[in-house]
């Protein structure tokens, strides 16, 4: 219990020290590499929660696959550096007030709320039974995803590719 | 003992983090990366409720999944217009792309 605390803590600490880096460095490319701690803190609390699977997933498409993307595009746009624009536009203080507001309400309404525990318990094997969930209950929901998927990929390469 | 209250507040918090850079940032591909802190605080929530509140059900990690796939959907379909505005008027600073302004 105490290890589990001090890895929560760690990981919580090391995810908004890098969140910080993202969202105030000057430096578009210097907010594109601290997203990949970020990422990888999340894939912690996902073991931390006993998600095993959510996890593997979070680190092959965001820590690798979207973080790349992101670089990527970086490159081809503003490039290099990516110090040619003023990254911060001049609604700093503001746009800082809304957010503190955002998080201090979502904080004190969430610790003065009693969630209810529902009965059973995780399942010894979770890929196991998320397979189970996807190929059973849930499949419209993953034909429904597969669909999407597919059509905002073709829909990316139609709208990325250089005009006639 | 780390109970669901933390992860929730913790989760509120990259949110903000998220929330903060949407607003203040210029560059079309930073703001991008504001929306993947969000989606990452959503999955956050989702699957703690899924161990703390209901664990019997394995609906939270699978709304998890679907949320990381349309992410990813999300990343590409929005980096695409990000190229496609860049190659059309030469810049992705969102205050400059008011073409469309009135």
């Amino acid at each position: 219990m105490i290890g589990e605390a001090i890895a929560f803590y760690l990981l919580a600490a090391a995810m908004l020290g890098f969140g910080v880096v993202v969202v105030t460095s000057p430096n578009i490319v210097h907010s594109a590499v601290a997203l990949v701690p970020v990422f990888l803190g999340v894939t912690g609390l996902y073991i931390l929660l006993n998600a095993e699977f959510v996890a593997g997933i979070q680190v092959l498409i965001y820590a690798g696959a979207i973080t790349v993307l992101i670089l990527f595009v970086i490159m081809l746009t503003v490039g290099g550096t990516g110090l040619r624009i003023p990254e911060r536009n001049e609604q700093g203080p503001i746009g800082f007030a809304v957010a503190a507001a955002l998080a201090a309400m979502l904080a004190i309404g969430v610790t003065h709320t009693a969630w209810g525990r529902g009965g059973g318990a995780l399942p010894a094997y979770t890929p196991g039974a998320i397979g189970q969930s996807f190929l059973g209950p849930n499949l419209l929901v993953f034909e429904g995803t597969s669909v999407v998927l597919l059509v905002s990929l073709i829909g990316a390469i139609i709208i990325a590719r250089k005009e006639e | 003992m780390i109970t669901l209250t933390h992860y929730l507040v913790l989760s509120a918090l990259v949110f903000a983090l998220g929330v903060y850079a949407v607003l203040t940032r210029r560059n079309g591909v930073a703001i991008l990366m504001g929306i993947e802190l969000m989606l990452n605080a959503a999955n956050i929530n989702l699957v703690a409720f899924n161990k703390y509140t209901a664990p019997g059900a394995m609906q939270g990690q699978i709304f998890a999944l679907v949320v990381i796939t349309l992410a990813a959907c999300e990343a590409a379909v929005g980096l695409a217009l990000m190229l496609a505005v860049y190659r059309s008027v030469e810049t992705i600073d969102v205050d400059e792309i008011n073409l469309m302004k009135w």
